[in-house]
């Protein structure tokens, strides 16, 4: 079975300082997989570097078989690639129900029909009492699931999610973990996490990539790359587990 | 037409330019550091003109002489701007304050229009006709006053950036907003200073554009979108670039005026826009965000 | 685990429609809303029946900053892009409409399948230009400026449009109106006026509402985030500004043929593209009321102001434009969002949570 999403020796610079070095990695179909390393590793590069944000200065990109490097954002996400970032960006000036119908929009050529399925996302995702809400109003929890809500309404078969733990308290870790587990186990969504939170991404993630100064230094399933010694040194003794 | 012609519109082109120069330098100022968009630097620069065109007018007081006190008016008018009404503004959206300054420059332009009415106004000083010769070419006095007023002014304020506490502060301050906060900068006051100084400027510039140039309230607008085309042109918050980029119009503007007709000049400084705009929006000197 | 994700089971939806309207979507306007809004338009056609000649003329004016106002609304209000020089779409349209009609006897209505096709066109080279080389934010605002201007020192120079000299329709005294040639009294005028504001009003409401208008607002709002769900950016805003530009350009026609005079130096200095926008910058900018709001509150209160200093004999040519200015700030500092919003609350129109 080929890869979903495939990254073969992507590097990216900026003004000669190397960011992400021939970084490769394979996510398979229905895979969840997360990216852990301490800031400034590379991680939202390799993903902007993805999501078409930048263009790589090495290396190859494919999705579901086909190139996708130097493809622009809007291009990628229409493939089938949806995103959230790192530091929120929900459409502040607009209701959480008209953020979800634009990503909605995407598949639907009505607005009837992208109303019903962003309604059906946010249902899903808790956020429907919210819906005729003001973007900017809503909580830091709150404003992160409606960025998945918004991301999920484009239909993605992939869904590349930086850091969405991060600044969540521990019962809404746990309740985005299930959210993540649900979608990935009935509607078989591949899912890409950019991780600090390590009880996040030990209870969702089949396989971690641990990224290092632009550069990969393990990868395999959870259990395993935990017990890395140079990741133990390099990230995770640093961190409490 | 002979050489020596083109020559002394040239000459008379860069000298222009050059106190356009002064005036583009305020806005870069102001822009560098407070990034706000000063949308009614030209109608400040007017304010400067009609104060010395009414001091002329009264009291033969010359506006080269008049620069210093003409200046500091404007620099008080400047700093009670920022103070009062453009730092609220600071963390609003860009268009927030753009329109903030239009209105600004909307009530400028009026209230000079009552008070002086639509028709130009001008100053004959002793010199207005006066030239020296060097070699082929003829100079005009007061265009090389002006401008030799304008280096000097320009040149002051680089000491002032360079050698000053203040004036390195507030490079600070440009650099790093959050950064001048935290080693205890009082930003507010400083922003206010910085928009004073470049009203200062600007004020400098007007005393000497009218020994050269006509004032009319209409001139207002006019100035300030060929001062967004010099600091566009030169680079948004280059001191040097908004000197050059004075320099480059002034001579474009008079060149266009010799060889098609002098009305349409403006219509070159327009292109020269476009194509920076397009090609190197940074500007000349500029340095890209 | 398991008990989390039956958590995350569908809750029942609310029952009865929601009264919440979101301040920039007006996409459903509620019952109160329309009675409201039949009445104010009852009134304005029953409205020459009852006004002076000067008072029409009045009327006229708000209504055209109503139309034009709605017109740039489309983009800046709905598309976030800030046009300073919409001056530009109005003073093609007037030239182009008013030089056919007094070269060849083009009827108007003809003279728009040109005028209004140039204006898109023009508007779509600067938004080319702009999108395609990332000129953004102010630098977008003084690029608008700069082709308005191009346009005015141009104008002004084109002898076939009459260049500085000016151009001038025919002018007779009309006993007959003459929609088919634009000639005949005010009231033809102030009919055709309503009808276009009327018409720019409910052409708003529907792209505001449509798929199109939503990617709009998702442009305004943040760029990014709009690529990123899908949105091809540069077609979206190249949308807003071609449409804007194309509804402006109608309003060109009606100046010409009202006022029966062009100046390129006067129609397209930057003084009529602020003007253009101060209605919906005080009225409210990307909502559907707030052009014609403002238009009626800016021009309303300003030709009282002169009609008062006029009664106590004061001639201040200055007066309005300082004026608006300080209705500008006031509205900027106090009401960034503009006064609709503020009025729509109190009058229950919206309710905010």
């Amino acid at each position: 079975m080929s890869a979903l999403l495939s990254v073969a020796g992507v590097s990216k610079r900026f003004r000669g300082l190397l960011a992400v070095g021939n970084v490769s990695l394979d996510v398979m179909e229905r895979d969840i997989f997360a990216i852990i390393g301490p800031n400034g590793a590379g991680k939202t590069t390799l993903f902007n570097t993805i999501c078409g944000v930048f263009r790589p200065d090495g290396g190859t990109i494919a999705f579901a078989g086909e190139r996708i490097d130097g493809h622009p954002p809007d291009e990628v996400c229409r493939l089938g690639i949806g995103r959230t970032f790192q530091l929120v960006r929900p459409f502040p000036g607009l209701s959480v129900l008209d953020n979800v119908i634009i990503g909605a929009l995407l598949h639907h050529r009505s607005v009837e029909d992208a109303r019903a399925r962003a309604e059906e996302v946010l249902r899903r995702l808790d956020l429907f009492n919210q819906r005729h809400q003001r973007a900017a109003s809503l909580t830091l929890p709150d404003r992160k699931r409606l960025e998945v809500a918004r991301a999920l309404a484009t239909q993605p078969r992939l869904l590349l999610l930086d850091e969405v733990m991060a600044g969540l308290r521990p019962t809404e870790v746990d309740r985005m973990v299930a959210i993540m587990t649900e979608l990935n186990r009935t509607s078989g969504l591949t899912i890409v996490l950019i991780e600090h939170v390590m009880r996040a991404v030990m209870a969702l993630a089949t396989r971690v990539l641990v990224l290092h100064h632009g550069a990969v230094i393990a990868q395999g399933a959870p259990a395993e790359v935990v017990r890395d010694p140079q990741v133990i040194k390099s990230y995770l003794g640093a961190e409490e587990l | 037409m002979p050489l020596s012609l083109y020559l002394n519109v040239a000459v008379g082109g860069v000298l222009t330019g050059l106190v356009y120069g002064l005036m583009a330098l305020g806005l870069s100022v102001i822009f560098g550091v407070v990034r706000v968009v000063n949308f009614a630097h030209g109608e400040m620069m007017t304010i400067a003109m009609y104060i010395a065109v009414v001091l002329f007018a009264a009291f033969k007081l010359d506006p080269l002489v008049m620069l210093v006190p003409i200046a500091a008016v404007l620099f008080a008018l400047g700093y009670a701007l920022q103070a009062g009404l453009i730092n609220p503004f600071i963390n609003r959206p860009e268009h927030s304050q753009f329109i903030l300054m239009v209105a600004v420059a909307l009530i400028i332009v009026n209230v000079l229009l009552i008070a002086f009415g639509p028709d130009a106004h001008s100053v004959q000083t002793s010199y207005a006709f006066d030239s020296y010769e060097v070699g082929p070419v003829i100079i005009d006095a007061p265009k090389l006053y002006a401008a030799a007023g304008a280096v000097i002014v320009a040149a002051l304020l680089f000491a002032f950036f360079r050698g000053t506490r203040i004036g390195q502060a507030i490079r600070a301050c440009a650099d790093n907003y959050t950064g001048a906060l935290v080693v205890g900068l009082n930003v507010k006051r400083l922003y206010a200073l910085t928009f004073g100084i470049g009203a200062a400027c600007v004020g400098a510039a007007g005393c000497m554009l009218v020994v050269i140039n006509d004032v009319s309230p209409a001139v207002g607008p006019a100035y300030t979108l060929l001062a967004f085309v010099i600091v566009i042109t030169g680079g948004l918050g280059s001191l040097p670039g908004a000197l050059l980029g004075g320099v480059l119009i002034g001579l474009t503007e008079a060149m266009a005026g010799v060889f098609f007709t002098p009305s349409a000049k403006s219509m070159f400084a327009f292109a020269i826009l476009v194509i920076v705009l397009l090609l190197r929006p940074q500007g000349l000197l500029g340095k890209r965000a | 685990m398991t008990r989390q994700v039956d958590a995350l089971q569908a809750k029942p939806a609310p029952l009865g429609r929601s009264r919440f309207l979101s301040t920039l979507n007006l996409a459903n306007i509620p019952r109160r809303g329309l009675i409201l809004l039949a009445v104010l338009l009852a009134l304005l056609i029953a409205a020459p029946a009852f006004t002076s000649d000067y008072l029409l003329s009045i009327l006229i004016l708000i209504l055209y900053f109503a139309y034009t106002g709605q017109a740039w609304n489309v983009m800046m209000g709905f598309a976030g892009q800030l046009s300073l020089g919409h001056a530009l779409y109005v003073g093609i349209g007037a030239y182009m409409t008013a030089a056919l009609f007094i070269h060849f006897g083009t009827p108007p209505w003809i003279g728009l399948l040109v005028s209004v096709p140039i204006a898109m066109a023009a508007g779509a080279v600067i938004g080319f230009l702009a999108f395609r080389f990332r000129v953004a934010g102010t630098y977008f605002a003084i690029l608008t400026i700069a082709f308005a201007e191009f346009a005015r020192i141009g104008f002004d120079h084109w002898d076939w449009v009459g260049a500085s000299s000016g151009l001038f329709l025919p002018v007779a005294t009309y006993t007959q109106n003459d929609l088919w040639h634009l000639r005949g009294r005010p009231i033809m005028f102030y009919y055709l006026i309503l009808a276009m504001t009327v018409l720019a009003f409910l052409l708003c409401r529907w792209l505001l509402g449509s798929r199109l208008g939503y990617f709009w607002q998702a442009v305004r709002e943040d760029e990014d985030a709009a690529r990123a769900v899908g949105i091809a950016t540069f077609r979206t805003k190249m949308a807003a500004v071609v449409i804007s530009a194309g509804l402006t350009s109608f309003a060109g026609m009606f100046y010409a043929f009202y006022y029966n005079n062009l100046f390129g130096e006067q129609v397209f200095s930057i003084g009529r593209s602020i003007e253009i926008i101060l209605g919906p910058l005080i009225g409210g900018v990307g909502t559907l009321f707030g052009p014609v709001l403002g238009a009626f509150l800016l021009t309303g209160l300003a030709e009282t102001l002169t009609e008062i200093l006029g009664l106590i004999g004061v001639d201040l040519p200055g007066a309005k434009q300082v004026f608006y200015g300080f209705c500008l700030l006031l509205v900027v500092m106090v009401m960034p969002e503009g006064v609709w919003p503020w009025v729509a609350r109190k009058l229950g129109l919206e309710t905010r949570q």
